[in-house]
């Protein structure tokens, strides 16, 4: 909505509601640039169905392998299509040295995996975002300081945060989230307060000050809206970085409880194998994180493209 | 794509040793590094297995952790308090200068007070209340009371020579300047993090060493150091993790030596407070009656455990099951003592008539960084416990948090591993069953606060026995007691393997150990 | 200028005094380094004595002063494992990492810049598109992963390289380095490029993106109108303006590519201080860990003052007064 405010703009200097059509809407212009790429109309297919696994995990899992109760290590290291010792459930994907299905691990490791870079992601975006827009619009001593603390967070490698703060706290998936949301909100605040500042300069904010609305008002309903888009591209490739350094941390031993694995987890207990030939333990999931990051990161990547102002054709 | 790697992995290894098979020069990759050369400053294995290399002990011990002659050609006990060491002769330091008693009585007044050891000799030399320098090649160690463990504690003080090491410091030890032994090999250099470098002494007194020279590098990974064996980057590696085992047995160019280690892995767990931190009935209300303080739950626990599974599928038959505290065969252990079998209904029914029918729930905590397959093996005992009726969770952190949280006693059932320094059983016996007492330092390790009175007086009196006979006899009584009262659930002892080139030989070791002269060419 | 300065360092002294704070508290909530020190068959009385020798049984912000006074003396305290002065400890470790992270960020350059400039240039080409998803995966693979399977197939397959240490150091100016011997080199290449991998990515990226924009600018347009040749355009003019913020990325990234050392040295053995600072960590080696993170800091505050000198050096648009403060 607001961005047909500022189309309108420039060539209404007066505040009217005048209707000049245009030709497209930016949000169709944007599905229809994004449609231009195969690769990223592909990513984001791929993406899509590895939400819909994350989410029916439990539903579609032939087993449930969090629960000890349903594992036995005499199934361990199985290859694909091995049935288990009654012979009444077939191990599509094989087994890992637990005797978990890996088809199953792979679901719910998909689930952890996507869970803990999602959420990490919103709770960072809702903190940085927040403070962000603060600081760029309170300026002065507040914005000095702010950004002070973000330069500050920012010079820190993530990964060294990550790792005093998870051997601090210990193994969990909330842990893992606090320790990601650490290292990440900085850069939503960074880029939040980037283009809120550049918008703030824009003829609309002086036009809605010049209406006497609402602080508020200004900032969520006008100075947000438009500073999404940058933030959208950010929030992909973040989710796909957090992913990423969970499975870090799990190989270094200190992210995930090994009887709930990630993905990341499953492919650095099965790497032990990969010398022995059980190569599925570690290959499959594998696989699973590869797709799912690359996926994420097609879809961010040509997503940042198209909202690139200076590229745009 | 198993046959492909394995067949290129071959290709690669047999071009890779073609070109290093003959020449004097070996290369070890070590799992771990040690934190000082210094050989008094630091009592842990990586520290002590290399000293052996440039130094030597009065008392020697072979594979087995048996005693056997060292610097001392023998020794013999004068009264149950005096022991009598006769030195060995012609013996010379790395400078060319002589080994006398002297040297002895400097090292035992050294060993147990290098400053800001993070782990002392003192343990051992503490007990001595005199050394008696006889004449140059005989010395008399004495002891307050009784004491039947002289030479196993000799066994593991590392003589240094008087003259290089009076007043010399950890640094002088680490830069090489102190390095002056009696040993097979000279040291040259240490590059921490990367490299030690040793080379032969022609003239040393037992069996001649066999390489120019030798490099110890620390691969702390084990996919890596696999990977370097492989690669021929290094000719011998300790501790190839179990899962990589059968793919080295496969390939030609790899030869491997196990042994059954003295390393038990075992169960602790709160058999003292009646509210145990991580004890819960089943809807998760923590339990006012802490259901461990039962011999029969515990019996329970042990018979539920499928030890022969734990060792064939999680660690690759490189476990042996084990009913106490060291191997059968080693002196003071009792020979005919077999560890519990898998009897899943006889646990279900003990529980059953100890109250406990309906189960309980409760949460294992293991190390992940520690033992071989340590995060695996605490989740297959999990999963062992829970099918048995009692809900296990399962918690693993690295070895920091873990061993301060469990000596903390902020768990309730964990898994631990011990390992004997000395080779005997007075060692678990002391640190693991005895009452936790700070006044005469007994139960230190006692991470469940076990306790049994008629144990502790057996364990005491065996310390002081006057013979080695008599010794024997209390030790194997106390590991009987223990056992059966279930102060500890013993699992099994870790099989230790090591991995080299065709044409290398190693004497697999009982107590971890990789001693660089040991490493010989196959005749 | 000189007020510029000034402000600066208060400010950073401030952070590392906080940081120092935090670190300490941190490494101290982990656990007790006594359980991990003393060998365990020891008794009571050993322990007692340790954690006496260590301080530890002085109570944390007793500890802490002492060690605030001392590193004022430039004394950053002594490892609990090594007993030797953490910051020597660190020191002896450093050429190690640099080396690596130098010889990564180099890498990441050169392979990255040409790739970059040439999707740049025909971004709709299949090759440029070909070029733009494989760097894709440059940043989706875990480091961890990408570097066992080189080590898999380089080192144990083919056997062209070997899969961990650091091989031969000649001395240069009296620092180790390895890039100067045949060996050095070989068991360099591998480490280096596991840690350039994401790098290579980003270089890419930035590149492309540059060139992109700079092929729109009206100064181009010129240059062609004067009748320069395309090479003269682009390897002289465009090439010039997309380098310096490229490089000034890369030069701030130094920082992460030297934590992220921590895992490629984790994996080949590498001995740099970020292996040191894992080992320290699990060791609880507290020392050694707040002098690794006090120094690391110290080292960003000193890039970050350096770029910003730098551009306010190279561009006079920018007056120092409006960097960032």
């Amino acid at each position: 909505m607001s961005s047909t405010v500022e189309t309108a703009l420039p060539n209404a200097p007066v505040i009217a509601d005048e209707p000049i059509p245009p030709p497209q809407t930016p949000f169709r212009r944007f599905v229809s640039d994004f449609l231009e790429s195969k690769l990223a109309v592909l990513g984001l297919i791929v993406f899509a169905i590895t939400l819909v696994i994350a989410v029916l995990a439990p539903w579609i899992s032939p087993q449930n392998p969090y629960d000890l109760q349903q594992l036995d290590i005499m199934n361990g290291k199985l290859p694909p299509g091995a049935m288990d010792m009654d012979e009444t459930m077939t191990f599509l994907l094989g087994t890992d040295d637990q005797g978990r299905d890996l088809l199953s691990g792979i679901f719910y490791g998909l689930r952890i995996s996507l869970f803990v870079g999602v959420a990490s992601a919103f709770i960072s975006l809702l903190i940085g975002g927040a403070l962000g827009l603060f600081s760029a619009y309170a300026g002065g001593r507040w914005d000095s300081f702010l950004m002070r603390v973000v330069d500050l967070q920012l010079s820190f490698p993530a990964i060294l945060i990550a790792l005093i703060l998870l051997a601090v706290l210990g193994q969990g998936i909330d842990k893992v989230i606090v320790a990601l949301v650490v290292t990440q909100w900085a850069y939503y605040a960074r880029t939040v307060r980037g283009s809120a500042l550049v918008e703030r300069g824009k003829e609309y904010i002086e036009a809605a000050h010049c209406l006497a609305l609402g602080t508020r008002r200004i900032i969520f309903r006008h100075l947000f809206p438009n500073c999404l888009p940058p933030l959208i591209v950010v929030v992909t490739m973040r989710i796909a970085y957090a992913i990423m350094l969970e499975a870090t941390l799990s190989f270094l031993g200190i992210g995930l409880p090994i009887t709930e694995p990630s993905l990341g987890l499953l492919i650095a207990t099965g790497f032990e194998y990969m010398l022995s030939g059980y190569y599925w333990i570690s290959f499959f999931p594998g696989v699973a994180l590869l797709v799912t990051i690359v996926s994420i990161n097609l879809v961010g990547d040509h997503m940042r493209d198209i909202l690139n102002p200076r590229l745009q054709r | 794509m198993k046959k492909l790697v394995g067949l290129l992995a071959t290709a690669a290894a047999a071009a890779a040793f073609a070109a290093t098979a003959w020449s004097a020069e070996v290369k070890v990759g070590l799992s771990s590094e040690p934190t000082a050369m210094d050989p008094h400053y630091h009592n842990i294995g990586p520290n002590n297995m290399l000293s052996t290399a440039v130094f030597d002990r009065l008392v020697a011990q072979d594979e087995k952790q048996n005693k056997k002659p060292g610097l001392a050609e023998s020794w013999t006990q004068l009264a149950p308090n005096v022991w009598e060491f006769k030195l060995r002769k012609g013996v010379k330091w790395h400078d060319g200068s002589p080994f006398t008693a002297a040297d002895v009585k400097f090292t035992m007044e050294r060993a147990g007070n290098v400053p800001n050891s993070p782990s002392s000799f003192k343990l051992f030399t503490g007990v001595l209340s005199e050394v008696e320098v006889v004449d140059d090649h005989t010395v008399r160690m004495k002891t307050k009371d009784a004491f039947p463990l002289m030479p196993d504690y000799m066994s593991v003080i590392i003589i240094v020579s008087k003259k290089h090491g009076e007043g010399a410091t950890t640094n002088d030890y680490n830069s090489g300047k102190a390095m002056i032994g009696t040993g097979p090999f000279k040291f040259v250099e240490w590059v921490k993090g990367d490299r030690m470098v040793y080379t032969k002494n022609p003239d040393y007194w037992g069996p001649k060493p066999e390489w120019d020279k030798v490099t110890v590098k620390p691969v702390a990974d084990n996919a890596a150091r696999v990977a370097a064996l492989l690669a021929g980057d290094v000719d011998l590696i300790d501790f190839p993790s179990p899962s990589d085992i059968p793919n080295l047995k496969k390939n030609a160019n790899i030869s491997l030596a196990q042994v059954q280690s003295n390393r038990l892995i075992y169960l602790h767990y709160d058999t003292n407070r009646d509210k145990s931190p991580f004890i819960f009935d089943k809807s998760g209300k923590q339990l006012e009656k802490n259901p461990l303080k039962d011999v029969n739950v515990r019996k329970a626990m042990s018979l539920s455990i499928n030890r022969k599974a734990i060792a064939e599928r999680i660690m690759e038959g490189l476990a042996v099951p084990s009913g106490q505290l060291m191997p059968p065969e080693v002196l003071g252990a009792v020979p005919d003592l077999k560890p519990d079998p898998f009897d899943l209904n006889r646990a279900k029914k003990l529980l059953k008539d100890a109250g406990w029918g309906d189960g309980f729930k409760i949460t294992i905590h293991g190390p992940n960084n520690r033992y071989i397959n340590d995060e695996k093996v605490t989740q297959a005992v999990a999963q062992m416990l829970t099918r048995a009726g009692i809900q296990t969770d399962v918690v693993t952190m690295p070895s920091g948090p873990f061993f301060s949280k469990g000596s903390a006693l902020e768990f309730s059932l964990l898994l631990v591993g011990w390992s004997s320094g000395t080779g005997e059983p007075s060692d678990p016996l002391r640190a693991l069953v005895s009452t936790y007492n700070k006044e005469t330092g007994l139960g230190a390790t006692n991470r469940g606060r076990y306790s049994n009175p008629a144990l502790d007086k057996t364990i005491a009196d065996s310390l002081k026995a006057p013979s080695r006979e008599e010794w024997v006899r209390l030790s194997q009584e106390a590991t009987k007691v223990a056992m059966a009262d279930y102060g500890i659930i013993p699992l099994y002892f870790q099989v230790n393997v090591w991995a080299m080139r065709k044409g290398l030989d190693y004497v697999a070791r009982a107590d971890e150990y990789t001693q660089i002269q040991d490493i010989r060419s196959k005749k | 200028m000189l007020v510029f300065l000034i402000r600066r360092l208060s400010q950073s002294l401030v952070v590392l005094l906080v940081m120092s704070f935090l670190v300490f508290v941190g490494v101290f909530a982990i656990g007790d380094p006594v359980e991990l020190l003393v060998s365990p068959d020891a008794d009571q009385f050993e322990r007692a004595r340790v954690i006496r020798d260590l301080g530890l049984d002085r109570p944390l912000w007793e500890q802490y002063g002492v060690f605030l006074l001392q590193s004022l003396k430039g004394d950053l305290g002594n490892s609990f494992v090594f007993n030797q002065p953490a910051l020597q400890l660190i020191l002896e470790r450093m050429p190690a990492t640099l080396e690596l992270a130098f010889a990564a960020v180099i890498i990441a350059i050169v392979i990255g810049i040409p790739l970059g400039m040439v999707a740049g240039l025909r971004p709709h080409a299949w090759y440029s598109r070909m070029i733009m998803s494989v760097s894709i995966l440059g940043f989706s693979l875990p480091t961890f992963w990408v570097g066992l399977m080189m080590i898999m197939l380089f080192a144990v397959m083919l056997g062209w390289l070997p899969a961990s240490g650091r091989g031969e150091t000649v001395d240069l100016l009296g620092v180790p380095v390895s890039f100067l011997s045949e060996d050095g080199l070989r068991h360099l290449l591998l480490p280096a490029i596991n840690l350039a991998l994401f790098k290579v990515s980003l270089v890419i990226r930035l590149t492309r993106a540059g060139m992109r924009e700079n092929m729109l600018m009206d100064y181009v347009k010129f240059a062609y109108a004067k009748g320069l040749s395309h090479g003269r355009v682009i390897f002289v003019h465009v090439l010039k303006n997309i380098l310096v913020p490229i490089v000034t990325v890369v030069g701030l990234e130094l920082g992460n590519v030297i934590a992220f050392a921590v895992v490629t040295e984790s994996i080949f053995a590498w001995p740099g201080m970020g292996k040191l600072l894992i080992d320290s960590i699990y060791r609880l080696d507290r020392p050694i860990v707040v002098a690794y993170l006090m120094i690391t800091v110290l080292m960003f505050i000193l890039i970050n003052l350096i770029v910003d000198i730098l551009y306010s050096v190279l561009d006079p648009r920018v007056r120092i007064a409006d960097v960032k403060s």
